[in-house]
């Protein structure tokens, strides 16, 4: 008897906890499609071929974002062309080269640990002091950039040596073994390998770097044109969608406002693929 | 004809004194097995031959090992040596790309870029590994989708497609059941007669089929060291006939 019903107990059990698995699972996806469903339901009617391609004016209807796409992408481009393959190859020289559990590589682990945790904002005061002023590069795309990488370079790093160090020593060994060099053994075959996590390493930065709003303010300014070269100054479109919240009067700028967020997700749902597709060619190069 | 003279090789890992006076010869073209109970040292010996032990941080070695009478802990160029001493490892570890590729892989990292000299080779690798029939028709196929032997066989090929001279092979059989582990028994039967084969093995029915010279380690020491047929059926040491009989390891 008594052990039938440890026999019940154990199965109510993994009921309960297949039922816990289940719904949390649920509730995630439910959340993220209202939050979708929520913003494109009220922004997809005001996107239109014109919002996106106009230029930005206070007033009038003929309002759009075309100087805050480019800026975004202006943003992205250069902040990730400045972090990653810093990022790849101190992550690279962390795992293959330095000596593993050595004083250098606990330092610049636990600075990374530490510079992940600080808040965004004060990486904006630190890029507007040094890099917009002492630097002197003003307001720009290369002051939000290098302030935006500094941000990134950290997690870029940390996600990276994950990767690396997950890629199994017997391809060391059997790449060493056939009398291959190291580089060659790490760009032709470990770093190939780690690809996957890299690339979602990647595909984390772009996303932080769409959605950081204060410290690029504070470096890139707000300038609703289009940046002719990368010190221009530019207005990335999640600050652009923080100023539109700031005065939100009119139904017109709650739509705008909308329209602004859902082309947000669709622009990060196309570097996300954009960022695949490319690792596949690159491997597929390899 | 040696191919390998081992002298007073003694090898630390750390304060781990692995390997402990080791004298050693090992003759060109035949098969030699390394034999003995875990933890003995006979995987570290293999992994001296073509310096694998450098991987490993904190290894201290003395005494010397010659490789056609050159010391190889001299001046020498450590890729060098290992495309003269191709290995395979324990566990079957093809690299995650086509099977035409894994065998490319290291004449590429030489440089060979000439696709006809490249699929020339990969052919005749494959061939000599056994494998060739098996896989012509997918050699742009992942080499993951290979099953445990045929994989193993793989980084056989790949490691012919250095033309080395020597083979060393670390337990190649551990991993597999009986029927794939057969097929590489065979085919290192044809191996010998164009490679010095050097292995590791825990079988001793294996060392019996396919070594011409058997050598029995025992705590970091070389025990005894002859003729496969003398180690295993007159043995001089108590501690070989232990081994060998089944009584301990």
């Amino acid at each position: 008897m008594l052990q039938d019903k440890r026999i019940f107990n154990r199965d109510t059990q993994d009921k309960l906890l297949l039922a816990a698995i289940w719904g949390s699972a649920a509730i995630t996806i439910l959340f993220l499609l209202w939050v979708v469903w929520h913003i494109l339901s009220n922004g997809l009617a005001y996107v239109s071929w014109e919002f996106i391609t106009s230029a930005y004016t206070r007033i009038g209807e003929a309002s759009g974002i075309w100087a805050m796409i480019v800026s975004t992408i202006y943003m992205v481009g250069l902040s990730l062309g400045i972090a990653a393959p810093i990022g790849i190859m101190t992550a690279i020289y962390l795992t293959e080269y330095a000596k593993p559990g050595s004083k250098i590589v606990k330092t610049i682990r636990f600075c990374t640990e530490s510079l992940a945790g600080i808040p965004s904002i004060v990486y904006g005061l630190f890029g507007m002091t040094f890099f917009v002023t002492t630097l002197g590069l003003g307001f720009s795309i290369l002051a939000g950039s290098l302030t935006l990488a500094m941000l990134i370079l950290p997690v870029l790093i940390r996600t990276t040596e994950e990767a690396l160090l997950a890629v199994p020593m017997s391809y060391r060994e059997g790449g060493y073994a056939l009398g291959s060099s190291k580089i060659y053994t790490i760009y032709r075959l470990i770093l190939p390998s780690a690809m996957p996590g890299i690339v979602t390493s990647v595909i984390l930065s772009i996303g932080r770097v769409i959605g950081e709003s204060a410290p690029v303010f504070l470096t890139a300014g707000m300038v609703t044109q289009i940046p002719q070269s990368v010190l221009d100054s530019g207005r990335t479109l999640t600050v652009h969608l923080y100023k539109l919240t700031q005065e939100l009067f009119t139904q017109h700028e709650w739509d705008q406002a909308y329209a602004t967020a859902t082309v947000l997700i669709v622009l990060v749902l196309i570097l996300n693929l954009a960022t695949k597709f490319i690792a596949t060619r690159i491997n597929k190069a390899s | 004809m040696n191919k390998f003279e081992v002298s007073n090789l003694n090898l630390f890992y750390g304060d781990n004194h692995a390997l402990k006076d080791i004298s050693l010869k090992i003759p060109s073209r035949q098969v030699t097995a390394l034999i003995g109970p875990s933890g003995c040292g006979k995987s570290t010996l293999l992994r001296t031959l073509n310096r694998m032990n450098d991987l490993v941080e904190g290894v201290k070695i003395t005494g010397d090992v010659k490789f056609d009478g050159e010391d190889i802990y001299g001046n020498v160029d450590v890729k060098q040596l290992r495309m003269r001493v191709g290995m395979v490892f324990q566990k079957p570890n093809p690299f995650p790309m086509s099977i035409y590729e894994n065998v490319a892989f290291g004449l590429k990292a030489q440089g060979l870029k000439d696709k006809r000299k490249l699929d020339a080779v990969v052919e005749e690798s494959l061939r000599s590994a056994a494998l060739w029939d098996e896989v012509k028709d997918r050699l742009n196929s992942a080499a993951f989708g290979l099953s445990g032997g045929q994989q193993q066989r793989l980084c056989i090929a790949r490691a012919i497609s250095m033309q080395p001279e020597v083979i060393l092979m670390d337990e190649p059989t551990s991993a597999l059941d009986p029927i794939a582990t057969h097929k590489i028994e065979e085919l290192m039967d044809e191996l010998r007669k164009k490679f010095t084969i050097v292995i590791v093995t825990h079988s001793m029915n294996q060392a019996k089929r396919i070594s011409d010279k058997t050598a029995f380690f025992w705590m970091g020491k070389l025990i005894e060291h002859g003729e496969t047929s003398q180690v295993f059926n007159q043995p001089n040491d108590k501690r070989t006939q232990g081994y060998v009989s089944g009584e301990f390891g």
